[in-house]
């Protein structure tokens, strides 16, 4: 236990430290798709909604994705720039702990930035029902499970470019086509198909219908749920990798 | 205390660690002296659990590093080569977080922190951000942090690689009043007066194998007690003598110039392997 909470506190004292810049670059791209497409598309309903109050939810899926999978950068650079990482690895340190403490990392990190983007929705006039649990609990699945990718990742890669080639090749391709921008009914009925199986795309459909205080769909979260639980283990199990 | 039987590692034909035995005694300051690429690393990182071994066994205090690993890991304090500290946080913080993956209590972490930096000269430092420190200072702190848990043994990889000389004295001070405290040290190094001022025993290891194991003095006196680098035939060669009056009466004929100096590891080590260590 007390493994797990130096983990991370060490990554809280960090995030502590970089508080200003890092609250500075979540805001950014947010602020950016709320002007840009929020003025492009003004006038289009989705399903009875403005396009801000569709994008809101679906900001909140795909930051929540990607700043939950950012805390691979972070076990990169104290592994292979700082080898801060040698320090976990000779202490009796347990995998669990290590994963756990490093996915909670990730997972404070999305809710920061989700923080972040409730309040930019806030200045467009943009508030949906945000108090309901099964809102916070799609957040919180699907920061779970690209933390606990992110982690298991992390362990396995060999270097800080093939993580980066992985976020290029599937989380941002992921980001834009998992409901984010567009309802995925709109694609073609074998894109559907693809997108069905990527936890974004349950994440953001469960997000969004929790924002929009429809009834919640408990496939979904069961779904997220167990991809969630896969990943942890499969991250737990990756740790003894790392070693050379 | 620690006790290691034919290890071995290969990185694909790479023969890092070729069969290593040795025992380290509970208090004794053991050096491991090899030049780069040895595999001094290579055995401080299978023993810490950083690195898989290829074969062979190990122990620290009885536990099995990989069958115990655990266990293992509370017996030693590990200070690698390469300063690897939070650089980001406060040199508190970074003991702290030490302290609490090692399941230390408030208490007790307070308490060893204050004592260790103390210590280390950077009481007064307590706050200061890591990378605003020194080199010398960060490595003292490298050396505290291993520290704060009381360690049984403390493992130094190349302590001061890349230090000046008085710094360097002063590590090897605080090395010396560690291993006073009762602690077993293991220490790699690549510096000759490092071995020779430090160490109970030294091992000499060149390509991944154990060439000798014994006391600083009766490896030098195995080799001699006097050197004598001298030209010949537009070479330098060095001769050794068991005693002064032997390396005298060489002087006498000597037409050449010559240096008359005391037999150090150096010479001992490159009479067994044929090669400089540094
Ligand atoms: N991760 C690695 N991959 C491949 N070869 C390695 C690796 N680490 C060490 N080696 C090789 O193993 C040998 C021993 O290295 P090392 O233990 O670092 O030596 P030393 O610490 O004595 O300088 C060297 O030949 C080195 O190139
Ligand atoms: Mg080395």
């Amino acid at each position: 236990m007390s493994g797990f909470i130096a983990v991370y506190l060490r990554e809280m004292l960090i995030l502590r430290r970089r508080i200003r810049r890092q609250v500075l670059s979540m805001s950014v791209s947010p602020l950016l798709y709320m002007i840009a497409f929020g003025y492009a598309m003004g006038g289009i309903k989705i399903e009875g909604h403005s396009y801000r109050e569709f994008l809101i939810p679906g900001l909140v899926a795909m930051s929540s994705m990607t700043q939950a999978f950012a805390i691979a950068v972070d076990i990169n650079v104290a592994r292979f720039y700082w080898h801060i990482f040698e320090e976990f690895q000779a202490a009796p340190l347990s995998n669990i702990a290590y994963v756990s403490g490093e996915v909670l990392a990730g997972m404070t990190r999305a809710f920061l930035s989700v923080a972040i983007i409730l309040v930019i929705g806030l200045f467009f006039r943009v508030c949906l029902n945000y108090s309901a649990v099964a809102f916070w609990l799609a957040i919180a699945l699907d920061s779970f499970i690209f933390a606990s990718l992110a982690v298991g990742l992390a362990m396995l890669v060999k270097s800080h470019a093939d993580q980066a080639m992985f976020t290029s090749f599937v989380i941002t391709p992921m980001a834009f086509l998992g409901g984010t921008f567009f309802p995925v009914d709109r694609l073609p009925v074998w894109a559907q198909k693809i997108l069905f199986f990527l936890p974004l795309t349950h994440a953001s459909k469960a997000i969004r219908a929790s924002a929009y205080g429809h009834p919640v769909d408990y496939s979904s979260y069961l779904l997220l749920a167990i991809i969630g639980v896969v990943f942890f283990f499969g991250a737990i199990h990756c740790v003894n990798r790392a070693r050379d | 205390m620690i006790r290691i039987e034919g290890l071995k590692k290969s990185y694909g034909a790479i023969k890092a660690l070729d069969g290593i035995d040795l025992h380290v005694a509970a208090g004794e300051l053991f050096a491991y002296l090899g030049p780069n690429g040895a595999g001094k690393t290579t055995t401080i990182r299978i023993l810490t659990g950083l690195t898989r071994r290829s074969a062979g066994d190990a122990w620290l205090g009885g536990f099995h590093i990989e069958k115990e690993g655990l266990k293992a890991k509370k017996r030693f304090g590990l200070v690698m080569q390469s300063i690897n500290l939070d650089q980001e946080l406060t040199v508190w913080e970074n003991l702290d977080i030490h302290g609490r993956l090692f399941g230390m209590s408030a208490g007790e972490r307070k308490k060893k922190i204050d004592q260790m930096l103390s210590y280390i000269d950077l009481i007064d430092r307590k706050t200061a951000l890591v990378k605003q420190l020194s080199g010398g200072m960060k490595r003292r702190l490298t050396i505290a942090r291993a520290m704060i848990h009381s360690p049984e043994i403390l493992f130094l990889d190349e302590p001061t690689v890349g230090l000046d000389a008085a710094i360097r004295r002063r590590i090897w001070a605080l090395i010396k009043e560690i291993q006073e405290e009762g602690t077993t040290i293991f220490l790699t190094t690549h510096y000759i007066e490092e071995a020779e001022f430090l160490a109970d025993r030294v091992a000499f290891l060149d390509e991944g194998r154990i060439v000798t194991i014994d006391t600083p003095q009766a490896l030098m006196s195995r080799t001699g007690a006097w050197a004598i680098d001298h030209m010949d035939a537009g070479k330098m060669k060095t001769q050794y003598f068991q005693t002064r009056q032997e390396a005298d009466t060489f002087i006498t004929r000597q037409k050449e110039s010559y240096t008359l100096r005391r037999v150090n590891l150096e010479d001992s080590f490159l009479l067994l392997t044929g090669k400089k260590v540094g």
